[in-house]
C-alpha cells in the first residue's frame, strides 16, 4: 500500500478548501477531531479538571467504588483513579506526538536521500527491509530494556521501528517527482540538488506524510500503552494508560475499573486519531485513498 | 517457475543478515553500559563483569561478531543468563500456546473477515458496508489487550461462559482446550479481522468493475459464483498479502495477548525474560520471530505463483 503512496495531492485539494460542508460530508472526521481536541484540552488543563494529585497515596480509601470524590473509584493504594486517567493522556499525547514528529523528520530526510541518490538507494532500502521484518514491539523492548527505562528512551525506541514505513513511503515520492518535467527543467538550469529536494521534492511530500504522522502517532499511542503494561515501558512512578492497567491487573476481578477506564480512553484516543488520518487521507491523498 | 523459487529465497538472505547485523549491534551500540542495565541497580561489580563475559561483551567486536554469526547459523540463540538452559529449548517448551493461539486466529479471522469484505464490496456505499467499514475501523483502533479485558469483562466474570485465563493443550484436553483459546482468539482477531476485511472490500470492489464480470452477470452466472469465484479469485492475491504482512500484528499482539490470558506461550516468556532482566531470551525471541516473519511471507510470495497464474517475475 505504502509503495503506491506516490500520489501527490490534487491540485487545490487543502485541508481547509470548503469550510462550510466539512460536518455534514465528513460527520466521522468531525466528531473524531472533537474528541482529539478535548483530550488535548485535557491534557493542557489537567490539574483544573478537579483532579487531585496523581502520585498521592491514600491508604483508608483502597480499591473504592466510583463515587462523588472518586468519580473513576480509586486503586489499590488510594490513588484516584480518574486524576490518573487525565494525567495519562499527558503521557499518551507527549509520546504520539514525539514518535510522528521524529520518525517523520527522519524518515523524510533517509527517504530523499535513497530516493534521490542510486548509490545509496540499494543499501538503505535493504537496511529498512530488515528493520521492518522485525516485529516492532519486540524491538522496542529490546531498546528499552538495554538502555533503561525513561520517558525519552520509550520515545527512540518506539521511533526506531517506525521510521522504514516513512522512509518507503518518501522514496516512493520523490522515485515518481524525479521524472517529472519541472524536476528536468530545474537541473537543465543547474539548479543545486539540495534547492531540487527542497523546493520541488519537499512539498510533493507532504500530503501523503500529514496522513502518515497520525497513523504513526495512533500506532505510537498503542505501542507505548503495550510497552507499559508489559513493564518495558515508561516508568511506574509516570502515570500512563499502560502503566494504570499494568497495576491494576492484580485487582480486575474485584475492581475491574482500573484497567477498563484508561483502557477505554485509549482506545477512544485511538480510534479517534485514526479516522482523523482516514478522513486526512480521503482529503489530501485521494488516489491513495481509492486503493484501500 | 523453479528458478523464481530459488531467486526469491535467496533474496531473503540479505534481509536476514540485516535483521542479525541489526539484533547484534542493539547490544553493542546501545548507549551507557548494557551489561550494569542487565545487571540491575544492586549488582556487585563482579556480577557486571561476569554477565560481560557470558554476553561476550569483552571482546573485540569483530570478533564478538564472527562467533556470534557462527553460533547464529548453527542454529544457536544464545542462553539464558538466569536458568542458564539454551534459548532454542525454552522456544521449545513454550511454542505449543503461542502457535495454537496463532492458528486459531488466523483460521477464525480469514473465515470472519473474508465474507464480511466480500458482502461489504457486494453490498458497497450502502449501509451494510458502512457498518462493515466502522467495525474494521473499530476492530483496527482498540487495542488488543483492552479487548481482552473487555471480554473478560462480560463473557468471563460476567456470564461466567469461558474461564478467566489459562491454557489446556489440545492433545491432552481438547474441550478443555476450546473454552479457554476462546476469548483470547476472539481479542487477537479483532485487528486482523478489520485488516483482512478492509482489503478484501477494496479489491473486490475493483475487480467487480471488470469486463469479465459483466460478462458472467450477462450469460446469467447464479451471483454467489460471480462473487466468489470470478471476483474473490481475481482479488485473492493482495488478500493472501495482507494475511503475510498481517502476522506482524500478529507477532506484536501474541505477546500482549499471552500476559492478559495469562497464557504460558512464547509471549509470557518475553514478559518474564523483561522482568528478570533476561537480555539473551528477549533477544533469541527477535531474530526468531524475525526468521519466521521472512520465512512465511517467502511462502506466501512463492503462492502467488499458484493462486494467478499471470504472476511471473
Amino acid at each position: 500500500m505504502t509503495e503506491s503512496a506516490g500520489a501527490p495531492a490534487e491540485i487545490g485539494a487543502t485541508l481547509f478548501g470548503h469550510w462550510r460542508p466539512l460536518a455534514a460530508r465528513y460527520p466521522f472526521v468531525v466528531v473524531a477531531a472533537i474528541i482529539i481536541l478535548v483530550f488535548v484540552l485535557a491534557a493542557a488543563f489537567a490539574p483544573l479538571l478537579w483532579t487531585t494529585e496523581p502520585l498521592a497515596l491514600n491508604p483508608l480509601q483502597r480499591l473504592k467504588p466510583p463515587s462523588a470524590l472518586n468519580w473513576f473509584g480509586s486503586d489499590q493504594f488510594g490513588r484516584d483513579v480518574w486524576t490518573r486517567t487525565v494525567y495519562g493522556t499527558r503521557v499518551s499525547l507527549i509520546v504520539g506526538i514525539a514518535v510522528a514528529v521524529l520518525s517523520i523528520s527522519i524518515g523524510l530526510f533517509v527517504g530523499m536521500l535513497a530516493g534521490y541518490i542510486r548509490l545509496l538507494d540499494g543499501i538503505v532500502m535493504r537496511v529498512m527491509d530488515g528493520v521492518m521484518a522485525i516485529p516492532g514491539v519486540l524491538l522496542a523492548i529490546a531498546l528499552v530494556s538495554l538502555s533503561g527505562a525513561s520517558l525519552v528512551t520509550v520515545i527512540i525506541a518506539i521511533t526506531v521501528p517506525e521510521i522504514p514505513r516513512v522512509v518507503r513511503l518518501v522514496r516512493a515520492v520523490v522515485l515518481t517527482v524525479r521524472e517529472e518535467p519541472y524536476v528536468e527543467a530545474a537541473i537543465a538550469a543547474g539548479t543545486r540538488l539540495p534547492q531540487i529536494l527542497i523546493r520541488h521534492v519537499l512539498p510533493n511530500c507532504v500530503p501523503a506524510l500529514i496522513v502518515q504522522a497520525t497513523y504513526v502517532c495512533a500506532s505510537a499511542m498503542l505501542t507505548e500503552a503495550i510497552l507499559s503494561f508489559l513493564g518495558a515501558g515508561t516508568p511506574p512512578e509516570i502515570p500512563s494508560w499502560g502503566n494504570m492497567m499494568a497495576e491494576g491487573r492484580a485487582f480486575f476481578p474485584i475492581a475491574p475499573r482500573i484497567i477498563l477506564f484508561p483502557g477505554a480512553a485509549l482506545a477512544l484516543m485511538i480510534l479517534a486519531v485514526n479516522v482523523l488520518g482516514d478522513g486526512l487521507r480521503d482529503r489530501l491523498d485521494p488516489k491513495l485513498a481509492r486503493r484501500v | 517457475m523453479l528458478t523464481f523459487i530459488l531467486k526469491r529465497a535467496l533474496s531473503t538472505i540479505p534481509v536476514m543478515g540485516v535483521v542479525a547485523l541489526t539484533v547484534f549491534l542493539l547490544l553493542r551500540l546501545s548507549p551507557g553500559d548494557p551489561a550494569s542495565v542487565i545487571a540491575g541497580d544492586y549488582a556487585t561489580a563482579e556480577q557486571i563483569a561476569k554477565i560481560r563475559t557470558q554476553l561476550g561483551l569483552d571482546q573485540p567486536i569483530f570478533i564478538q561478531f564472527a562467533h556470534w554469526l557462527g553460533d547464529l547459523m548453527r542454529g544457536d540463540l544464545g542462553v539464558s543468563i538466569f536458568s542458564n538452559l539454551p534459548v532454542t529449548t525454552l522456544i521449545g517448551q513454550r511454542i505449543e500456546p503461542t502457535l495454537m493461539l496463532a492458528l486459531t486466529t488466523i483460521v477464525f479471522s480469514v473465515v470472519v473477515a473474508v465474507p464480511l469484505g466480500v458482502l461489504a464490496a457486494w453490498k458497497a456505499h450502502t449501509w451494510v458496508d458502512r457498518a462493515v467499514m466502522v467495525f474494521a475501523v473499530v476492530g483496527f483502533s482498540v487495542p488488543v489487550f483492552v479487548m481482552g479485558y473487555f471480554l473478560i469483562y462480560g463473557f468471563a466474570l460476567g456470564l461466567h461462559w469461558f474461564p478467566v485465563q489459562g491454557y489446556r493443550s489440545p492433545f491432552s484436553e481438547p474441550g478443555q482446550f476450546v473454552s479457554h483459546i476462546t476469548l483470547p482468539t476472539l481479542a487477537l482477531s479483532a485487528i486482523y479481522i478489520a485488516l483482512i476485511a478492509r482489503i478484501t472490500r477494496a479489491s473486490v470492489l475493483e475487480v467487480l468493475e471488470e469486463d469479465y464480470i459483466r460478462t458472467a452477470r450477462a450469460k446469467g452466472q447464479a451471483e454467489i459464483k460471480v462473487l466468489l469465484r470470478h471476483a474473490l479469485g481475481n482479488a485473492a492475491v493482495p488478500i493472501v498479502t495482507v494475511i503475510g504482512l498481517g502476522v506482524a500484528f500478529l507477532i506484536g499482539g501474541v505477546v500482549v495477548t499471552e500476559s492478559v490470558f495469562n497464557i504460558p506461550g512464547l509471549g509470557r516468556l518475553v514478559v518474564d525474560a523483561i522482568l528478570k532482566r533476561d537480555y539473551p531470551i528477549i533477544q533469541g525471541l527477535i531474530l526468531f520471530f524475525s526468521f519466521l516473519y521472512i520465512a512465511l511471507n517467502l511462502v506466501i510470495d512463492i503462492a502467488y505463483t499458484v493462486l494467478d497464474p499471470r504472476i511471473r517475475y
